[in-house]
């Protein structure tokens, strides 16, 4: 029995096992309040317990009340991971008990999530059409629990409860067990982020908690006729996207070990957590949880359900705007990227990626201005802590300078001292306008001198004046010329190197 | 079943509940929750298979509010009901097991 | 004429002419409750001063001619379940005895905008659950017209409050019948509104869909009063309903021609008392008198209702009262080994017996392998329950009936049978269920001298409806002028 998916794509890593991967993903939504009542949803763990109320403390009489918003970001994430939508949709009481879960229950849903039935194309290799289709089980949408903090020095002292999270809204993304190697776990929660971030629904960000994953992830193991699998174990605690892939491989190796000694199969045990220890580089065994638990799961009275029409589906669809991985094969395609600068620019949000096309627009060379804004715009961003918003340089007026480079008006060198100074220039004189190129290459007598008539006398003064380097090169020596282009260049400001050089040679020759 | 609802049932229910009860309260209960279980058996009366369950008195739908945040209390007010505090966290017994769920 | 055997509305022109301060109103009822509140124990929590000053307030406005809120000066007794961020709000509950909720409920809100003067807190059965008092951990309460019987409860604190004098006005819960038995028990008019009338934010959860909070007092238009002020679209409750409210007292006076009265086929059977029956049938014929028709009508699954509920009701307090751990307010214990013996201990010691079985019932309920068999088919009778009302109402204006079997029962008859307890609701409870409307007016008294209620529901919003039958009823007849006499 082969219930691989897309096997065929993605050969295992060996031929003695295949480790198979689903993916639970909480991403905190990027609303102005929390879920149900309106406290601030901000990341706050530096003043405790300041951003509560009746509601997400849970205090006796408080009531919750859904934020729309919070709401439409998730049905705008589910369409873009081209979910279907339920038309009828209900929050149930998921019921346990945890100091950080002041209610007793967390309000969830159950049987009617809002979103089922999607997928997310995950990229294999190096190679940009090829994908793999990661199909996802169900979205829904949940509060956040506050956070529970242990007391590190073992000396058994009280945990202390902060409860600002308390009460954020959570969209939870359950994958199906399509994912067939660590790396390419890796890669789709590097998509999801990408994905999630380009909608502005969230930050993603799992240094700061905003997103969350767990991994299910057992072998599949060929024997003979059948394939046998080993029991799934869950792994919790992981804090980076680089963690989850290590933290896999590092349990695929375990399992494969296990099963040799134990021969131990999916069904032997109940479902096993291991937290990962990213110090030591290694999952470990979790205590509690003998039983399974009964959330005792009921419609939460207080809440009522909510309906979506095709209409409003349709609205959202429309908002969705172009995709981040379908942008990336376009600028590959239609600008002619590579792989890598294409990643790079998508990679810096989508109005970076407006600017690139902005750019290109202008002096219609993809591969120079890729370089230009992953190399020198970037830098300036990054010095300056700045946003493609907020950039000096108009899209206009960069396309502008690199058109110059483009037709072989100005060197590169010299654009970079335009671009510096018009940054530079900024602060006093406001924004910069294409003319000014013109302008500054003017002033400074940056343009490329490669017409024969201005260099030739100066060839011709130079040749007089070194006529050892002359004879040398007429004598076989190749290399003397090159000072001669050094000191030649030195009189004719923005001379063309390769017509001095050109000239020179046919000089000396003809 | 509830006929037959033992001390044992009780103690289960009670503990996914994370009630203590007493012996005296485990030997009164169990009676008297056998009794009201068996009284409710009456519901088998009838086939409700086609009617859909009313969860709601008043059957409204898409009650939302919008994205505006509010004050919220201060952190005195958050904490003062708590019955372990040290001014910043509500204080509990540390817990032994990472996620401790019902069950 | 005495000022705590007046009414609201005698309360309200006194003030107004100036022939009493609204500080003269409420000492005098500070002074009944002086006297007599010891044996009847209506009120566990009273602030004299406090609440002296709210009286204070109201008069220094009314000097300087400030524009004064609908029941300005009135004071008003509130059951102990309703959050108040100046008094403590204990539920009647050890878990709850030291709480001091740092908010209002919205009724709260709307009562001191209203400038009414809260009285204080009135005892209840812990967290409502209960129909005698019997179940709080504070005190017992005492009916006010035999100190040897149960005022009824849970909103038994409220009802004994009015009943004694103690106030012309009290607000109750009512979530299987918690106002309108014990109005019936004490002889005064009590109404649970059409569910999400009123807001439920800040009220303590019992049970989420059946739970409303209403009006009682000693007359009708004191009630109609109460709910005025009290009733309306509140945006953080999302069951609270976009529903006008209408003005209650506008065409009270102006009896309903051509009422048609529904009489429940089901609800003259056995196990209904005789003296309560006759009273009960007395009651339906002056309204007749009054050109009112009856209607027989039939409620198929009236039989079913006490058992939907006691399915449905513990399933959500199961869960509403999850949260009482100790880890953020409420009692926790002193000693315990970790986590989950502070809970359980905590819990333990601190919920009283029957909170505990309705907590059990629930959460055995809702767990795996019982949830289809036990809760979700106890909504789908629910439905139906709500159908045979739909049905009936096509017919009639309102369902008339008892509000309970007997009249006001002994303190401690039902202490260790619960389930005999629960069969008593077999009235109210269907009200709760489908969501509609229910009022209980005095209608005189037994052979025994206990009062008697008529229920009257209706269907939804229809509060005006039994409001103005209410007035209709009390127009022809002195059941409501009579007082029950305290010793001193």
């Amino acid at each position: 029995m082969n219930r691989d998916p897309a096997a065929s794509s993605n050969q295992p890593a060996n031929d003695e096992w295949t480790i198979v991967i689903g993916l639970e993903v909480h991403v905190q939504l990027l609303t102005n309040s929390k879920l149900f009542c309106g406290c601030v949803n901000r990341f706050n763990p530096d003043q405790p317990n300041e951003q509560t109320c009746p509601v997400c403390l849970g205090l006796p009489g408080a009531l919750p009340v859904m934020n729309r918003k919070a709401f439409q970001l998730s049905l705008k994430t589910a369409l873009a991971l081209d979910c279907q939508i339920a038309e009828f949709t209900k929050w149930d009481r998921k019921q346990y008990y945890y100091p950080d879960l002041p209610k007793a229950y967390q309000i969830s849903q159950y049987d009617l999530p809002f979103s089922h039935d999607g997928f997310l194309d995950v990229e294999l290799g190096d190679q940009p059409d090829q994908a793999q289709r990661i199909r996802i089980i169900r979205a829904h949408l949940e509060e956040d629990a506050g956070k529970n903090i242990h007391d590190e020095s073992g000396r058994g002292r009280d945990s202390q409860i902060d409860l600002n999270r308390c009460g954020t809204p959570l969209l939870e993304i359950v994958s199906h067990p399509d994912i067939r190697s660590a790396a390419q776990a890796r890669k789709y929660l590097e998509e999801l982020k990408l994905l999630l971030t380009y909608l502005g629904v969230s930050d993603c960000n799992m240094q700061e908690g905003s997103l969350r994953c767990d991994a299910n992830v057992n072998l599949h193991i060929p024997r003979g006729d059948e394939v046998v699998e080993t029991p799934i174990v869950e792994i919790k605690n992981l804090n980076s996207f680089r963690g989850v892939e290590l933290a896999l491989e590092y349990e695929a190796q375990r399992q494969w070990r296990e099963w040799q000694s134990t021969e131990r199969r999916l069904g032997d045990v109940a479902k096993v957590t291991r937290g990962w220890d990213a110090e030591r580089g290694v999952t470990f065994a979790q205590r509690g949880k003998e039983e399974a638990s009964d959330y005792r799961y009921f419609p939460d009275p207080d809440l009522v359900p909510v309906t979506v029409s095709a209409e409003q589906i349709a609205d959202i669809s429309d908002t969705l705007g172009e995709r981040p991985a379908a942008r990336r094969r376009r600028l590959m395609s239609e600008f002619e990227l590579n792989r890598d600068s294409a990643r790079v620019i998508i990679d810096q949000g989508a109005e970076f990626a407006g600017y690139f096309e902005d750019v290109c627009g202008v002096c219609g060379a993809g591969p120079l201005t890729a370089n230009w804004l992953t190399q020198d715009v970037l830098r300036v961003l990054h010095e300056t802590k700045a946003r493609i918003t907020d950039f000096p340089l108009s899209a206009d007026v960069l396309g502008e300078l690199l058109t110059r480079i483009a037709e072989g008006q100005i060197t590169t060198n010299s654009a970079r001292e335009v671009f510096n100074s018009l940054i530079d220039a900024r602060q006093q004189s406001g924004p910069a306008s294409p003319e000014d190129i013109g302008r500054l290459i003017q002033e400074r007598g940056l343009a490329i001198v490669s017409d024969q008539a201005t260099i030739q006398p100066v060839i011709d003064a130079i040749l007089a004046e070194n006529p050892q380097a002359v004879s040398d090169f007429q004598n076989g020596k190749q290399g003397a010329v090159g000072p001669l282009i050094g000191k030649a260049m030195q009189h004719i400001k923005g001379a063309d190197p390769k017509t001095v050089r050109q000239m020179l040679i046919d000089a000396m020759t003809g | 079943m509830s006929a037959r609802l033992t001390v044992q049932d009780v103690m289960k229910v009670a503990s996914l509940a994370r009630l203590r009860l007493s012996e005296d309260e485990l030997k009164s209960f169990t009676p008297q929750l056998a009794r009201v279980l068996s009284y409710v058996e009456l519901l088998d009366e009838l086939d409700v298979s086609d009617v859909a369950p009313m969860a709601h008195a008043v059957e409204q739908q898409n009650v939302l509010r919008d994205d505006v945040a509010r004050p919220s209390l201060t952190r005195a007010e958050a904490l003062q009901n708590a019955p372990k505090t040290d001014g910043r966290f509500f204080l509990v017994p540390p817990v032994l097991t990472d996620a401790m769920e019902s069950g | 004429m005495s000022l705590t055997a007046a009414n609201a509305g005698q309360l309200l022109s006194l003030m107004e002419c100036g022939d009493a301060s609204a500080v003269d109103v409420t000492q005098a009822c500070l002074d009944r409750i002086a006297a007599h509140d010891d044996q009847i124990g209506a009120f566990i929590h009273v602030d004299a001063a406090h609440a002296l000053a709210q009286a204070e307030r109201v008069d220094a406005r009314r000097t300087a001619g400030a524009s004064l809120g609908s029941l300005a000066g009135l004071p008003v007794a509130v059951k102990d379940i309703l959050c108040t961020h100046d008094q403590p709000t204990t539920c009647a509950s050890r878990m709850l005895r030291d709480f001091h909720p740092p908010y209002d409920a919205d009724t709260i809100s709307r009562l001191r905008a209203a400038d009414a003067v809260i009285l204080g807190k009135t005892n209840l059965d812990e967290f409502a659950m209960g129909s005698s008092v019997e179940n709080s951990a504070m005190q017992p309460t005492r009916n006010p017209w035999d100190i040897t019987r149960t005022p009824g409860g849970s909103s038994g604190g409220s009802a004994a409050a009015v009943a004694a004098g103690m106030c012309p006005l009290a607000v109750g819960t009512d979530t299987g019948g918690s106002i309108r038995q014990p109005a019936s028990f004490c002889g005064v008019v009590g109404l649970k509104p059409t569910y999400g009338r009123v807001s439920r934010y800040g009220l303590i959860a019992y049970a989420s869909s059946l739970d409303q909070t209403g009006p009682l007092a000693n007359d009708v238009r004191g009630a109609a009063r109460l709910l005025q002020a009290i009733a309306g679209h509140d945006p953080r409750d999302a069951t609270s309903v976009q529903v006008d409210v209408p003005d209650y007292t506008a065409r009270l006076e102006t009896p309903i021609a051509d009422l048609r009265i529904g009489i429940p086929r089901e609800y003259f059977s056995e196990g209904l008392s005789d003296d309560v029956a006759e009273c009960v049938r007395e009651a339906i014929d002056v309204l007749r008198s009054l050109g009112a028709q009856t209607v027989d009508i039939s409620l198929p699954h009236l039989r079913y209702s006490v058992a939907a509920y006691y399915l449905i009701a513990p399933s959500e307090a199961s869960s509403n009262l999850a949260r009482y751990d100790g880890v953020h307010y409420g009692f926790r214990a002193d000693t315990f080994d970790d986590m989950i013996d502070m809970y359980c201990t905590g819990r333990g010691a601190a919920l009283g017996a029957e909170v505990k079985r309705r907590i059990m019932l629930g959460t055995y309920a809702l767990s795996a392998g019982y949830y289809d068999a036990y809760y979700l088919k106890a909504l789908r009778v629910r439905r139906l329950i709500r159908q045979d009302f739909d049905r009936a109402f096509e017919a009639v204006d309102v369902i008339a009936g008892p509000v309970a079997p007997t009249a006001a029962f002994k303190l401690g008859q039902f202490v260790d049978d619960p389930l005999s307890m629960y069969l008593t609701d077999i009235y109210t409870i269907g009200a709760n269920l489908a969501g509609i409307p229910g009022v209980s007016l005095p209608a005189g008294v037994t052979t025994d001298g206990l009062p008697v209620g008529l229920q009257l529901l209706a269907t939804p919003f229809a509060e005006e409806t039994l409001l103005r039958a209410g007035r209709m009823l009390e127009r022809e007849t002195t059941w409501h002028t009579r007082r029950a006499t305290l010793e001193s």
